[in-house]
């Protein structure tokens, strides 16, 4: 199929921003939207024109590293997919694709598609971990949990960190993510333990990020390419505060 | 204390003030609602007179009322301050296809509904609060409070104004309601159903009730009988 592409270019020849139009002759229907592109860029490199930058790694759902903007669909307009598991079947012959990155000042863009996430990693660094003291490792079943205890933090756990609830959310408000990570660590009885330090020091390096707040508008678990849902929000905000009231944590 | 200042300064804890006003409100209006609908009353005015009476005079009441006035103060400069800041987050370059996500006008549209319903409140509080407080009684001794308030709603732009508000409150609480819910960490799958229903519910009753009022008194409707008579006071009553 022919497609034309409208793609946002950033850095280099295009210093402050500009879409620029591709057109595309054969498209197959089979191909993913990533690979698509990689069409794309061997068309642009043999004509000696810079390549369109984005970002890839597993192409498989899994890392959350592919981010993009497409149709005003971060991910694109399939629900419940990334990028990278995006196929073209889903575009029809001479439609117009148009192409812009993450937009969130927490997420400053790199170069074209690619944003720097790094925002996220610090996130991670205040406290999306479990502490492990080194030692035997425990027996498999030495700590019952619930089935139902189980499922919501594998749920939440599902989160790959790609960014698309910052993208689809109307204030870029990174809550389902942070909530995501807070749920998953802190329903399980070995995250409890640091409970109140995590969710105060990772809720305290979001707001520095400067994401926005979270209005409830639920546009992050539309677009969510792991369907998180917004009810992990409700179980970080009843984390935080009770956070106040816990001993745990020092001034 | 860095801990608790920590919660207030954070985007949770400032969200939490405008989830506990915004509640705080919601249930004041059900107050004010009951007192409203005793204009529907076919007595002359003798109820809402009696009832405005208490609400004037009231120590406690009057305690109460301090209390509101901060909390639509909070309220309002809080949620547009974070209107302002969710703006800001997006960054300086706005996304070129307009979202194609799917979700409530309501939600987007906070700030707008607010300042309406802050419009209407300020109108409100010039026309009914800063008249019976400040002399216009006095000036009057032959006008009771029901006079005032009937003499405002047989004028078809104040009728219209206040339908118009009560439209402006009945979305900001569809969202508001279960909204503030969520914020406070209940919207979080055990107790989602009844919150997003009483909500649903809640949000439609009370601005259908407060606007029906005006509409009534304008077309000189009043279907309410006559409840009780206060013995010892005559029918005329009034101020
Ligand atoms: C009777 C009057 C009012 C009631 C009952 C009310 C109720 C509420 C409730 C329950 C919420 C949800 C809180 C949350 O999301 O946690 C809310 C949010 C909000 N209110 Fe009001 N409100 C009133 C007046 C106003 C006024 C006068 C303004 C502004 C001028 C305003 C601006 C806002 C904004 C901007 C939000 C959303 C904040 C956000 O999540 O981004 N409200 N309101
Ligand atoms: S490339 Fe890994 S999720 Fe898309």
């Amino acid at each position: 199929m022919k497609l034309t592409l409208k793609i946002w270019r950033e850095g280099g020849q295009y210093k402050k921003g500009q879409f620029q139009t591709y057109q595309l002759d054969n498209v197959s229907e089979h191909m993913s939207f990533l690979e698509m592109l990689d069409v794309l860029n061997e068309d642009l490199i043999a004509k000696k024109e810079e390549p369109v930058y984005f970002e890839h790694d597993c192409r498989e759902g899994i890392c959350g590293t592919c981010s993009m903007v497409i149709n005003g669909h971060p991910h694109g307009p399939n629900g419940g997919t990334t990028v990278c598991q995006l196929h073209m079947r889903f575009f029809k012959d001479g439609d117009t694709i148009t192409i812009e990155p993450f937009r969130a000042k927490a997420f400053p863009i790199i170069k074209d598609l690619v944003v720097d996430r790094s925002s996220f990693d610090r996130i991670i660094q205040a406290g999306g971990y479990i502490s492990v003291n080194t030692g035997q490792a425990q027996d498999g079943n030495a700590i019952p949990i619930e089935k139902e205890i189980a499922s919501r933090s594998m749920d939440a756990a599902a989160c790959i960190g790609c960014g698309a609830c910052v993208a689809a959310c109307p204030n870029a408000s990174a809550m389902l993510f942070v909530s995501a990570k807070v749920s998953h660590l802190t329903t399980l009885p070995q995250g409890k333990v640091e409970g109140a330090r995590r969710v105060h020091n990772m809720v305290k390096q979001m707001d520095e990020e400067g994401f926005g707040f979270c209005s409830n508008i639920g546009a992050c678990e539309a677009e969510c390419p792991k369907e998180i849902s917004v009810e992990t929000i409700g179980m970080m905000n009843s984390e935080y505060l009770s956070s106040i009231f816990s001993s745990n944590g020092k001034d | 204390m860095s801990w608790f200042n920590n919660f207030l300064n954070s985007s949770i804890g400032n969200k939490v003030l405008v989830s506990f006003t915004g509640l705080f409100l919601s249930l004041f209006l059900v107050v004010h609602l009951a007192g409203n609908l005793q204009l529907l009353i076919n007595d002359g005015g003798h109820s809402f007179n009696a009832y405005s009476d208490v609400m004037g005079s009231n120590l406690l009441i009057k305690f109460v009322a301090y209390g509101l006035y901060i909390a639509i103060i909070v309220h309002a400069y809080k949620g547009i301050m974070i209107s302002i800041k969710n703006r800001r987050a997006r960054g300086n370059v706005r996304y070129a296809v307009k979202s194609k996500t799917k979700t409530p006008w309501a939600s987007r549209n906070m700030a707008f509904l607010g300042s309406v319903i802050f419009i209407f409140i300020a109108i409100h509080m010039a026309h009914f609060w800063f008249k019976f407080k400040f002399g216009y009684m006095e000036n009057h001794p032959d006008l009771t409070h029901y006079d005032v308030v009937v003499t405002g709603f047989k004028q078809n732009w104040i009728v219209i104004f206040y339908v118009v508000a009560q439209l402006a409150l009945a979305w900001h609480l569809l969202h508001g309601f279960q909204s503030a819910f969520h914020t406070l960490g209940l919207r979080n799958g055990k107790y989602t159903k009844i919150i997003t229903n009483a909500g649903i519910v809640f949000s439609i009753l009370i601005p259908l009730a407060f606007a029906i009022i005006p509409i009534l008194v304008y077309m000189d409707i009043y279907p309410l009988g006559q409840f009780t008579v206060i013995p010892g006071q005559s029918l005329e009553g009034g101020h």
